[in-house]
């Protein structure tokens, strides 16, 4: 008492060292979140520097003729004969065509045809085929195409492939880059924006430029859908049951702690137990959104549990007397009062654990869903088995591409990062314009 | 006592409408309400005085079964309204609610809009079919409670938004809006001013005349002004019970001399 100040406008020893610890708090907190902010921008611009480059692809414009000597000597157009020529014999022709244009823009060289036609994507004839089978009347004439280039020509023009870096590689040449530079000069190569990247499936290991994300994207959407129709109904109710309506006893606590542990049950058990259950017993196709989306079921139903319990219990007990008493009945009181208030807390929760199953690697490769998938399930088209078909996700393609030998699929592999952000950014801000509208309904 | 009060009712031959016999209420381990007997009548308003912390909310909350959603809580002896038992097995206290309103010490309006927290009992009871008759009794409720003029021009806007007294009203204007048959209030006054509290209290007087009304209060002077009955809880019991005037002029007991005289408090 006798150390206080008697006037206001002198601060005492006390309040001098108050100020002072919260100064330094505020500092403390400060440091805390630059350290935060500063790691995210390094993660971020690494992923983005070295991803972006997935979003754009280098294409060659050829001209290709197509004699029917090679293509169809029955000359029938019978496209089960036509089928009959492999992509061996479509991978020549794009060759020559190569040639040909060197030869219009002035370019010589000293490498050999065949290692000219390297500068062209395996990819290519594969598209190249496609595109015959899919018309037959071009045979005898000529398509103009853009095929891909190949990954170290696509490299060599988004910097990632030097002069220097070629000398050494086996895989291509300085004068293959001085070519594929010739040829761009000639306006021949062009890098663009690469849509295929969002839509093609993956490629194999020799072929990054051609490996897209599509098969990727619909299985992790296939299985956001299993979970959200699965785990937001089955959750929510849980909750509601058990904070609204449930006893107090031994099997509730039981219950309860039960479900706190399950959330912190490491995420690969729940595969473990996914392969056991729905694979193994219940005979559900491997790798397929459906037992994907059952495994990241099982995983988020304990964080949508546990998060709209807290919604619920954030609710003012008040609100349920002030129901109650006007003569609601509980479930009145829930449906009409409570839930409306829990549903912003509800919905974050449930994005939050939508969005860790996105994210979700481990439980997937053990249900097989790290299979290489070269082409869109066949369900793609069939309806009758949209979610049993073989697919892959977002997260497990980029754990695949980071596997795989290939410098040109570090930059899909970052790229895949890329979109899975992106998807991440959306689902969050999906849950707080939702959260907006509903909490305008105070 | 029983003797007197059961002598006063002869007396002034006023119906019985809520009998309690040896309740009593724990919450765990406390004792909160230690066998209390009552009986109140019907048209009339009776009050619950008696220092902060000794059951008078409790007991109260036991005449619509309130304490049953507190999980702790449990309550024994007899409790009839109407001569039927409220704890019998048959008794929905959904139903029972209905019947027996409250408005609670702490104003708790739904986040709602004011029109709609007072439409929702009518509206769950089925009292109003058409939207006309919804508006009609909301606004019957909101005058009567001596809000709608305050807020006859904005009945959408959130029933939180109001000032604490005016959402006390609205809160009386809810539990009156279902009509029930008993009214019990748990201090409606006291986050009101003494404009809105003369208001409540006419209110008091008129309900009087179709309802039983039990109200707690803090305030020695509205008990005297508007009940017939007066109950002095001290400690979790019943200390003495019986006509306003008599309580206040010349209690039996030494204790409720002392409250009254502002000695215990
Ligand atoms: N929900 C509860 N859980 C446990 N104890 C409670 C609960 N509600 C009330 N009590 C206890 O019961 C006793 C009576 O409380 P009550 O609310 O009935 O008092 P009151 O007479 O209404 O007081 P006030 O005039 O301050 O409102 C108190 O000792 C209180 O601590
Ligand atoms: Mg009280």
């Amino acid at each position: 008492m006798t150390a206080r100040s008697h006037s206001l406008l002198v601060q005492d020893a006390r309040t001098r060292r108050r100020n002072a610890a919260e100064a330094r708090f505020r500092v403390y907190g400060l440091g805390a979140i630059s350290v935060a902010a500063l790691a995210l921008v390094v993660l971020l611009s690494s992923v983005v520097s070295s991803g972006i480059g997935a979003f754009r692809q280098t294409y060659i414009t050829l001209e290709i003729s197509l004699p029917e000597a090679k293509l169809d000597k029955s000359g029938t157009r019978d496209p089960e004969v036509m089928a009959k020529v492999t992509t061996f014999g479509y991978a020549p022709l794009l060759q020559d065509a190569l040639l040909r244009t060197m030869e219009q823009s002035g370019i010589t060289t000293s490498l050999s045809a065949a290692d000219v036609g390297k500068i062209i994507s395996k990819e290519a004839a594969a598209t190249l085929r496609d595109h015959v089978l899919a018309n037959p009347d071009l045979i005898g004439g000529s398509v103009t195409l853009d095929v891909l280039a190949e990954g170290r020509i696509d490299g060599y023009f988004k910097g990632r492939v030097t002069l220097e870096s070629a000398a050494l590689d086996a895989n291509t040449s300085p004068e293959a880059l001085r070519i594929a530079q010739g040829l761009a000069d000639a306006g021949v190569i062009e890098t663009r924006l690469n849509r295929r990247f969002l839509t093609a499936p993956d490629a194999s290991d020799q072929r990054p430029e051609a490996a897209g994300l599509g098969v990727a994207i619909l299985g992790s959407l296939y299985m956001m859908l299993v979970v959200l129709v699965l785990a937001l109904p089955i959750g929510v109710a849980t909750s509601i049951y058990l904070e609204e309506f449930a006893p107090r006893n031994r099997l509730s606590d039981l219950v309860e702690v039960n479900i706190s542990n399950l959330a912190a049950v490491p995420s690969i058990v729940f595969g473990i137990l996914g392969l056991a259950i729905f694979i193994n017993f219940a005979g559900l196709r491997q790798s397929s959104p459906l037992v994907g989306g059952l495994v990241l079921t099982l995983m988020t139903l304990p964080t949508i549990i546990i998060s709209s319990r807290a919604a619920l219990k954030s609710v003012p007990p008040l609100i349920r007397d002030a129901a109650l008493a006007v003569g609601a009945s509980r479930m009145q009181a829930v449906f009409h009062h409570v839930l409306p208030l829990a549903a912003p807390g509800i919905l974050t929760g449930t994005i939050i654990g939508l969005a860790q199953a996105l994210g979700e690697t481990a439980p997937l490769l053990l249900i097989g869903m790290v299979a290489f998938v070269r082409d869109y399930p066949a369900a793609y088209t069939d309806e009758a088995g949209l979610f049993a078909e073989a697919a892959t996700a977002l997260p497990v393609q980029v754990f695949n591409w980071t596997q795989r030998a290939d410098p040109g699929f570090v930059e899909r592999a970052s790229g895949a990062i890329i979109t899975l952000l992106v998807f991440l950014l959306a689902m969050n801000a999906a849950a707080i314009l939702l959260r907006r509208r509903f909490e305008r309904r105070w | 006592m029983k003797d007197t009060h059961l002598a006063e009712r002869v007396d002034t031959m006023t119906q019985l409408k809520i009998s309690a016999r040896h309740v009593n209420v724990h919450y765990g381990e406390t004792h909160a309400v230690k066998d209390v007997s009552v009986d109140i009548d019907a048209n009339s308003v009776t009050a619950f005085i008696g220092p902060s912390g000794c059951g008078k909310s409790t007991f109260l909350r036991c005449l619509n079964r309130m304490n049953d959603t507190i999980d702790t809580c449990r309550v024994s002896g007899g409790i009839r309204i109407d001569d039927e038992d409220i704890h019998d097995r048959k008794v929905d206290p959904v139903q029972l609610r209905a019947k027996v309103g409250m408005v609670f010490q702490k104003p708790n309006p739904f986040p709602k809009s004011i029109h709609d927290n007072v439409a929702y009992g009518p509206k769950i009871h089925g009292l109003a079919r058409t939207r006309a008759e919804t508006s009609g009794i909301v606004e019957d409720a909101l005058r009567k409670a001596a809000l709608w003029d305050e807020v006859k021009d904005r009945l959408d806007a959130p029933g939180t938004g109001l000032s604490g007294g005016q959402q006390q009203r609205l809160c009386i204007a809810r539990a009156i809006a279902t009509a029930p048959d008993v009214l019990l209030m748990d201090e409606p006054c006291s986050a009101l001013d003494p404009v809105a509290t003369a208001q409540i209290e006419e209110l008091i007087d008129d309900l009087r005349q179709s309802y039983c009304v039990v109200i707690v209060t803090h305030s020695m002077q509205q008990a005297a002004r508007i009940s017939r009955k007066t109950a002095f809880f001290h400690l979790g019991s019943l200390v003495e019970f019986g006509e306003t005037d008599r309580i206040f002029t010349s209690p039996e007991d030494p204790r409720t001399e002392n409250y009254i005289t502002g000695r215990i408090g």
